[in-house]
């Protein structure tokens, strides 16, 4: 016996092939049917109707870079509450890095987390494969066993890969899994203190991380992708410096792109105040003039996507002197939120904000399509046949981000207190409603 | 002739003293050979070889690196002509106690040797020595340069199984990069007009090979299709904790060897391995023992190949 759901009532927006209109959408047994289905007469004996209200009904939110406690940090997050979290945010699909405890770099580890998302009270998860053995940085990881498992792209996490010849060995056996190589742009050599060098950092004594670490780590990286002539993504650029060397890579037609998480197109170093250890991040929060780049780059579309950069820490990771303290904040719940605080203030258009979260983290991940990567499922898309993962957001209601009473368990966010326009209704996995009541 | 040629001369033929590499080797210098060595192998195997021939004559197997088959091989072949054998490896020797390259050079052509057998971990080094010594120098494999000799008793070897060599399609697999048994190979078969494509992992073969003149792929599924010879190159462990690939499994997941990429070459293609074999690593272990397989014979050629070489670099001083 099938079931349907139709959506009336709502914007339909899908990046991924331009739609931005007023609309409905036909589901049937968890995959999108059509848009304008059924015409106004033959509504499906049975169907449940859900009354969008006018809001923008558009693909589940696609967040490529996302850490969760599981494997080994149960008591910072569990699959179960980062979904609650990921739900709520409007967020269907998740690309897991691989820096848990043990570090995914065996095939039977990636099974494992793409099963774990694959029950349908969980957001789906895309997990990254380590790029080399144990996250080490040492030797290459099984890159071609780990994609054959599921794997979506490879990476350390926040561990740069230090040696060039690492780098440049990894960039050219990749090529021959089309594997995606993910980097955390910053020398390490570089990069040991806790807050971007300046007069910030000298004032509370802190050490420095100065920004041109990022532009270091970029340009070698981007000049190894020349060499080898393979693919290299950028995860969490932060430094204006760091964008524009991208930008030019681009322009060059070197394969690389980049993404950026909220906290570095909404706050700026001041959010460290008097040492809040809830707003250390790694990369550092950087200075305003980096701020108002990455907000550029968001703009000019060389930042291929925003990612939440979700890193759940829990109370006693925080409480400690600043240079102690574990960096990273959550941001499952807040992604959309803080992504639409740029379609307010005018730098990017709703639609444009959107495929930042859906359709374009999707092409990067190989998941956009018939042929998604390792038999995944289509996702950031309202084409017909795709999965009806979908989120239902009123992108002018107004909220508040409360620490202590986000959904999920894991509550340090960089963003307490602040108010944001744009709110989820209700999210949608396979057709089935997993966040909202009635619209 | 020999003595009149000049020193520097690298290569085998009529005028030359040594046997340093194939590259730049005419084909019309490598047809005798491996009709002579034909010769030998019929002859060995009826054990009639001419125990005079070098008799009197020393051969030294200088070993700078471990070696055992292509040691014993060069040993049985000169014994098999009467050469007197003295095999020196580097674990004997005065290297140990710092003696240069050079100084090992005059020691040994103080003693009047005839034939020196050279393996070296460094390309060049059998070259070097060849300037410095009166004895015929053959390279046993010098780092990542040359191999000569096992590209000779590869084509014998493919000659007595296919009848020709030439116009044949060899795949080459595995580590070329660090292979000096592939890069004689390459030499010797495009000089005969046949088509080499090297097949493994982006890191093991580098794009910028094709400059050698042939066809480089990185996926055993286009590598093998249609080809007559698929010759398998040992994966050195060094090559995983270089960290050049991941391990053992996912190699032989991609670039191993097995029954379902055999059936894309032709049927009856030949499988060759210079050796050591790593079973289930680069060659899965009912392909080596196949009808198919050649490997064994490569042996058995290998040593006829090294007994007419011996005969031809001391054809100068029999006179």
């Amino acid at each position: 016996m099938s079931t349907c759901t139709v959506f009336e009532n709502v914007r339909l927006i899908d990046p991924a092939s331009g739609l931005d209109r007023q609309g409905r959408l036909l589901v049937r047994d968890g995959v999108i049917v059509g848009h304008d289905l059924p015409d106004a007469e033959g509504k499906p004996e049975g169907a449940e109707i859900v009354d969008g209200q006018g809001a923008v009904l558009c693909p589940g939110l696609v967040d490529m870079r996302v850490e969760i406690g599981e494997p080994g940090h149960e008591y910072r997050e569990t699959v179960k509450s980062a979904s609650r979290a990921a739900f709520a945010g409007g967020v269907t699909t998740v690309a897991v890095l691989p820096t848990g405890s043990p570090p995914i770099d065996d095939p039977a580890m990636v099974r494992m987390l793409r099963f774990r998302g694959e029950e349908p009270d969980y957001v789906s998860i895309l997990p990254y494969g380590a790029l080399t053995k144990g996250c080490q940085g040492a030797e290459l990881a099984e890159i071609g066993l780990l994609s054959e498992a599921g794997a979506v792209a490879f990476t350390d996490g926040n561990r740069a890969i230090a040696s060039a010849r690492q780098m440049k060995l990894a960039l050219t056996y990749a090529q021959a899994f089309d594997a995606l190589v993910v980097q955390h742009p910053e020398e390490p050599t570089l990069a040991g203190g806790c807050a971007t060098e300046g007069e910030l950092a000298l004032r509370l004594g802190l050490p420095g991380i100065p920004t041109a670490a990022e532009a270091i780590m970029i340009a070698r990286d981007i000049r190894l992708v020349e060499m080898t002539g393979g693919r290299l993504h950028f995860g969490h650029v932060s430094t204006g410096e760091g964008v524009e060397l991208i930008r030019q890579a681009k322009a060059r037609g070197v394969r690389v792109t980049c993404d950026t998480a909220p906290q570095y197109f909404d706050l700026n170093e001041t959010a460290i105040g008097d040492f809040r250890t809830y707003a250390k991040f790694s990369p550092p929060l950087r200075r305003e003039d980096d701020r108002l780049a990455i907000c550029a780059a968001l703009a000019d579309g060389t930042i291929d996507a925003i990612a939440s950069d979700h890193a759940p820490r829990d109370p006693d990771d925080k409480r400690l002197p600043f240079a102690q303290a574990s960096a990273g904040g959550t941001g499952l719940a807040t992604l959309l939120g803080v992504t639409l605080t740029r379609y307010h203030d005018g730098t990017l258009s709703l639609s444009d904000a959107l495929a930042l979260l859906t359709c374009r983290p999707a092409v990067l991940l190989g998941v956009n399509g018939a042929a998604a990567r390792g038999g995944a499922r289509p996702v950031g898309t309202l084409a017909a046949g795709a999965p009806a993962d979908l989120c239902l957001f009123d992108p002018d209601r107004a909220w508040q981000v409360i620490a202590g009473e986000l959904p999920g368990h894991a509550q340090n966010t960089p963003f307490d207190g602040r108010a944001l326009e744009g709110k989820v209704m209700g999210t949608w996995k396979n057709g089935r409603r997993v966040f909202g009541g009635a619209a | 002739m020999a003595e009149a040629s000049s020193g520097g001369s690298r290569f085998f033929g009529p005028s030359d003293r040594h046997l340093l590499g194939i590259q730049g080797m005419h084909p019309s210098r490598i047809e005798p050979i491996l009709d002579l060595a034909e010769s030998y192998a019929l002859l060995s195997r009826s054990r009639k070889t001419p125990r005079d021939l070098l008799r009197g004559r020393t051969l030294i197997n200088l070993f700078f690196e471990d070696s055992t088959r292509t040691r014993t091989s060069f040993e049985l072949a000169g014994k098999r002509l009467g050469a007197d054998v003295v095999n020196m490896s580097v674990a004997q020797s005065s290297v140990n106690k710092g003696e240069t390259l050079l100084d090992t050079a005059a020691t040994l052509n103080a003693m009047r040797t005839d034939l020196l057998v050279v393996r070296h971990s460094q390309s060049g080094a059998p070259a070097l020595l060849a300037q410095k010594v009166d004895a015929a120098v053959i390279n046993a494999g010098d780092g990542t340069h040359e191999h000569p000799t096992q590209a000779l008793l590869d084509a014998l070897t493919i000659r007595r199984h296919l009848g020709r060599l030439e116009g044949l399609t060899v795949a080459i697999c595995g580590d070329i990069a660090h292979s000096r048994v592939a890069r004689s190979n390459i030499h010797l078969l495009t000089s005969m007009a046949n088509k080499v494509r090297l097949v493994g992992p982006l890191t093991l073969v580098p794009r910028s090979m094709a400059s050698l003149g042939v066809e480089v792929h990185h996926s055993m599924e286009t590598g093998l299709r249609d080809v007559d010879v698929v010759m398998m190159l040992r994966l050195q462990k060094e090559r995983m904790s270089g960290g050049l690939i991941p391990s053992a499994r996912e190699y032989f997941r991609y670039y191993g060897l097995d029954q379902r990429r055999l059936d894309l070459a032709k049927p009856g293609a030949l499988v060759m391995h210079p050796g050591p074999m790593n079973r289930g690593v680069e060659i899965a272990s009912q392909i080596a023992d196949s009808d198919q397989s050649v490997i064994r014979e490569q042996v058995e050629m290998g040593v006829a190949v090294r007994m007419a070489v011996l005969d031809r670099l001391s054809r100068g001083g029999r006179s």
